[in-house]
């Protein structure tokens, strides 16, 4: 809606922080803050190590696993709890339960239940998505408009041909929506299980770093995640909602 | 809501049912087409396993899908394109909507959308259709060139049809037979003819037979 402007003031934006950044950086002369010449060079120092690569494919992995065990179990409750009334009633306790309890609680269980294990690591992170992405999808199990599902009954629709064309186009803003939301709480969750019991990854460098005080590594390693996010934002999620809502005119061009 | 009520269709005959809003015709229809179990009685087909089709008050098409596919997904799965498959080219030819087929639903007037929901009822080979009110909120002009190329699909295929309308004129020049459907809990309260050829259903003749039917049936008609 703004046009050309937009892209030269978001860029202007970003320049301003940085600038910011220096400045303090500046100001404090402490190796606690460095400024983002000295991030960089870490940056650039494990990259060439391949260490950053390595940690960040390996935490990468653990995020891809736990979002898409989440989204598919959240998913199917959801839908189910949505459309059946008492299953609702009998769920629904559970979920405001499961919503209420701190991901660090969760964690720790799972660690001591199923041992310092990747399962362990990864089923603490979905546990913790789960109940969004319930809640989130239940309301779009409710939206979902009969008269449409009366049109298919009429017509004689599969199972199949319901589901993926008349059912799952019109939960795909809520799958959408709980998918945005949750790759960003995942890859935080991740990052803490990391710290508590993994030997490897972006969670366990940045708590090595801590360790050893240097704040250089620990926003290297953090920034270096929050790009590769930026980048799965950007080359996947976005380019895939537009294809999705092509035949939306007008949400396309303004979700972008 | 009903009552007693029973009719009977004529096979290949069109139908009107008539009757003042909220008398429980569109309850009538969604009991032939399965979607209200909720009542006690029997329907009766001559033949089972019949192909049942529906055009509703509002066009119903999925907004993510093109026109063209809207109508293929209403087909059954096979025999999209074995023998006896219908001839698509040909329907959207007829209805005037060869050039919208890729464009998606919301890129179409109300017309069009509506003419979109008669290419997918037709385009399952109905043995009977079922159409509820199917041209209400139209302009005249729009709604008239759809009744024109209703029949002419209903002459083309040999279905039977049964069209519900609060619209009198609309059920006189379209129908074979009307049923009048009135009270509380509602019945058929008057089963007319329509003896005039269609080409006749105009101007003198088509006035005449009004003011006779508002005789006969004035809390229907004029309700």
């Amino acid at each position: 809606m703004e046009g050309p402007t937009r892209t030269p003031l978001r860029l202007l934006s970003i320049l301003g922080f940085l600038a910011l950044w220096t400045l303090a950086a500046w100001f404090a002369a402490s190796p606690e803050v460095p400024g983002p010449l000295a991030v960089l060079d870490v940056v650039l120092r494990e990259a060439a190590s391949g260490e950053l690569f390595y940690h960040l494919a390996v935490t990468l992995a653990r995020v891809a696993a736990a979002f898409l065990i989440a989204m598919f179990i959240g998913t199917a409750v959801g839908v189910a709890m949505g459309q059946r009334h008492n299953l609702n009633r009998v769920l629904d306790p559970w979920i405001i339960l499961l919503l209420n309890i701190p991901a660090l609680v969760v964690i720790v269980l799972c660690y001591i239940w199923i041992g310092l294990t990747e399962v362990a690591a990864i089923a603490a992170v979905a546990i913790n998505k789960i109940p969004n992405v319930v809640v989130t999808l239940r309301e779009g199990a409710r939206a979902l408009d009969p008269k449409l599902a009366e049109m298919a009954q009429v017509f004689r629709f599969s199972r199949g041909r319901l589901l993926r064309h008349v059912v799952l186009p019109q939960l795909l803003p809520f799958i959408a929506a709980a998918g945005r939301s949750g790759l960003a709480l995942i890859w935080k969750i991740v990052l803490v299980v990391e710290l508590l019991g993994r030997s490897n990854g972006v969670g366990f460098q940045i708590h090595l770093y801590f360790q050893l005080f240097d704040v250089a590594a620990i926003l290297g390693y953090a920034l270096a995640f929050v790009c590769v996010m930026l980048f799965i934002e950007f080359l996947v999620v976005q380019p895939l909602e537009a294809h999705l809502n092509r035949w939306r005119p007008r949400a396309a061009s303004s979700a972008a | 809501m009903l009552r007693d009520l029973a009719f009977e269709l004529v096979p290949e005959t069109f139908t009107c049912l008539i009757g003042p809003s909220g008398c429980g015709k569109t309850t009538t229809l969604r009991i032939l087409l399965g979607l209200d179990r909720d009542f006690s009685g029997r329907i009766e087909l001559p033949a089972p396993g019949l192909r049942l089709a529906a055009v509703f008050q509002e066009p119903r098409l999925l907004p993510w899908r093109t026109v063209e596919q809207n109508v293929r997904l209403a087909l059954p799965a096979e025999g999209t394109q074995a023998a006896g498959a219908p001839d698509l080219d040909r329907l959207f030819a007829t209805l005037g909507l060869q050039d919208s087929r890729r464009l998606y639903p919301d890129e179409l007037s109300l017309g069009l959308a509506r003419r979109v929901a008669l290419a997918r009822a037709f385009a399952v080979m109905p043995d009977i259709l079922l159409l509820d009110e199917p041209f209400v909120s139209l302009d005249e002009h729009t709604a008239d060139r759809l009744r024109a190329l209703l029949l002419e699909l209903w002459r083309q295929r040999a279905t039977t049809v049964l069209m519900v309308t609060h619209n009198i004129r609309e059920a006189v020049r379209l129908a074979d037979r009307l049923l009048m459907m009135n009270g509380r809990p509602a019945r058929i309260v008057g089963d007319v003819a329509v003896p005039l050829p269609r080409a006749a259903r105009c101007g003198e003749t088509l006035r005449c037979f009004l003011q006779d039917l508002n005789r006969e049936h004035p809390e229907t008609v004029l309700a």
